[in-house]
């Protein structure tokens, strides 16, 4: 655990989320139906599957931003309502509060919790340094490259110390090498803080780069159709694509959801 | 500024024929307005129109200046500023948070919809002789109803502002553990700005207009609309053109001066 000057997670136990019996319709669509997952503690996981499979709304659930139908959802065994989230959003321009600068945006979810400008002040400033951001943070979000915004947006996530990091198609509204700029970064966080990362991806090389594991949903109603581990030490570089192991849980991904898809 | 064109001839020249560009661009907007003088300007000399009903333009802005120097176009002219501005801030200061009120609950927007796209699409002129019955001729009256007009624009504006907010900011500052009063002081208030700008806008717009057409109406000692209308009365239509082009001139630096505000503001709009 980085030290951010609040109360740290009591020795995290080895099963992060547990979800049981969550079912979740929209209308008479059947989204989840009696779905149970279980995620570790200080692992990096993909979210994978086809379109419209509810990869983003089963974060979104698990980070109580929408409603389920039944089932329990609990974080380091207590309910959602007092955990600590981070969360991360597939656009950044949307979710970053262009009134505010950047230091304000990242001070955000501490100010919210009414600490002392001084402190917040202190905990942003220390943020920065464990992380090696560079960045005129006195500046508005709209004056940075998409890039750095969405890393804006992913310090603004961790600021508060959360137990859990969620992450929705964080790279979907970037270009190619602004990705890979993220993408290095995110790793070097996760690497850093050790906390455990849940990303909803819709790109299969994404998704396995970063991952521990790799969870490979199914169609509608959703269920876990693998589990799949990658274990490639880190921090993983380009050479990480082209190593035998790569390739290899990258095909096997592959095959598992094209024979899903035949179904 | 010389001596670097003898010894970089072609760079200088090329940049002075930016220059000249750029300047002629700036210069742009006011080919329309020599446009219309000077149609204007035909129109007077020709004789097709009496001279009694159009002076050349040279004549009303003659008067113009020195109505405004050493006549009495300035008491007018505050007259009607300091009464649109006292309906305008009547307005806005009931208008921006009850609009945000209504907005932040839409099913209660809702429940109001009807009374205030009613009463907005009823030409405010129409309601003046109602005033009059409540508020006799009095200062008060020309100040309360334009204060109504603009205060409906204002409202409808800042709840639609508060309604049409980015929902992911929302999002964002319920995860981030904001409660509702946080969401509503920290993130809609600030994404409705944009959009009651534009209602402060339109609002002190028809504040002046509707000054106007009360002072013409109701009668008044000072004013600019009393002027038009008195100077219309007695043929001085030197006068009258004057006193037209400075109303214009004054609705005009209104809607300037609250784009600039706004830009200013606003400074995340568009971006």
């Amino acid at each position: 655990m980085f030290k951010l000057g609040l109360p740290q997670t009591i020795a995290p136990p080895e099963n992060c989320i547990q979800i049981e019996g969550l079912s979740k319709s929209f209308g008479d669509q059947v989204l989840y139906d009696n779905f149970d997952l279980t995620l570790p503690g200080d692992k990096f996981v993909s979210i994978f599957g086809p379109n419209g499979c509810g990869k983003s709304t089963l974060i979104n659930m698990i980070s109580g931003l929408i409603p389920f139908d039944s089932g329990r959802i609990s974080i380091n065994g207590k309910p959602i309502r007092r955990s600590r989230i981070g969360y991360v959003f597939q656009n950044y321009r949307d979710s970053l509060f262009p009134w505010m600068t950047a230091f304000d945006n990242i001070a955000y979810p501490l100010q919210v919790k009414g600490m002392k400008a001084k402190e917040c002040h202190e905990i942003v400033e220390n943020l920065i340094k464990t992380f090696d951001i560079r960045l005129d943070l006195t500046r508005y979000p709209y004056s940075f490259s998409g890039g750095q915004q969405q890393l804006i947006s992913i310090l603004r996530a961790l600021v508060a110390d959360p137990e859990v990091l969620f992450l929705d198609e964080p790279f979907s509204a970037l270009d190619f090498e602004t990705t890979l700029f993220v993408r290095d970064k995110l790793q070097e966080i996760f690497m850093t803080a050790k906390l455990p990362m849940v990303m909803v991806v819709h790109n299969l090389e994404e998704a396995v780069y970063l991952a521990d594991t790799v969870l490979l949903l199914s169609k509608r109603p959703t269920h876990l159709v693998a589990e799949v581990n990658f274990e490639a030490p880190r921090p993983r570089t380009p050479d990480t694509l082209s190593s035998p192991e790569f390739v290899q849980i990258s095909r096997q991904c592959l095959d598992i959801f094209q024979e899903e898809m035949r179904k | 500024m010389i001596t670097p064109a003898k010894t970089l001839p072609k760079p200088l020249g090329h940049r002075a024929a930016l220059d000249l560009n750029l300047w002629i661009d700036r210069l742009l907007p006011l080919v329309g307005v020599i446009l219309l003088f000077s149609v204007w300007w035909l129109i007077a000399v020709s004789g097709w129109v009496s001279p009694v009903l159009l002076p050349t333009p040279w004549a009303t802005l003659q008067t113009l200046v020195s109505a405004v120097f050493t006549g009495t176009m300035l008491t007018s002219f505050t007259a009607t500023v300091v009464r649109t501005f006292q309906a305008f801030v009547l307005a806005a200061v009931i208008g921006v948070p009850l609009g945000v009120a209504l907005g932040s609950s839409e099913r209660v927007y809702r429940s109001v919809e009807f009374l205030i796209d009613f009463f907005r699409s009823t030409p405010a002129s129409a309601l003046i002789p109602m005033f009059i019955l409540f508020f006799g001729v009095s200062d008060i009256s020309k100040v309360v109803i334009a204060a109504f007009s603009a205060l409906l624009l204002i409202l409808f504006n800042s709840a639609y502002g508060v309604m049409n907010a980015k929902r992911s900011r929302i999002l964002a500052a319920k995860v981030m553990g904001a409660n509702r009063w946080q969401v509503f002081k920290d993130v809609l208030l600030w994404e409705s700005m944009p959009q009651t700008f534009i209602g402060l806008r339109s609002g002190i717009s028809i504040a002046l207009v509707i000054v106007i057409v009360a002072e013409m109406f109701i009668g008044t000692q000072q004013g600019l609309g009393k002027r038009i209308i008195d100077a219309q009365q007695i043929l001085n239509v030197k006068d009258m053109y004057a006193s037209i082009l400075m109303t214009g001139l004054l609705g005009y630096s209104l809607n300037m001066l609250f784009l600039m505000f706004e830009k200013r503001v606003i400074h995340w709009s568009g971006k």
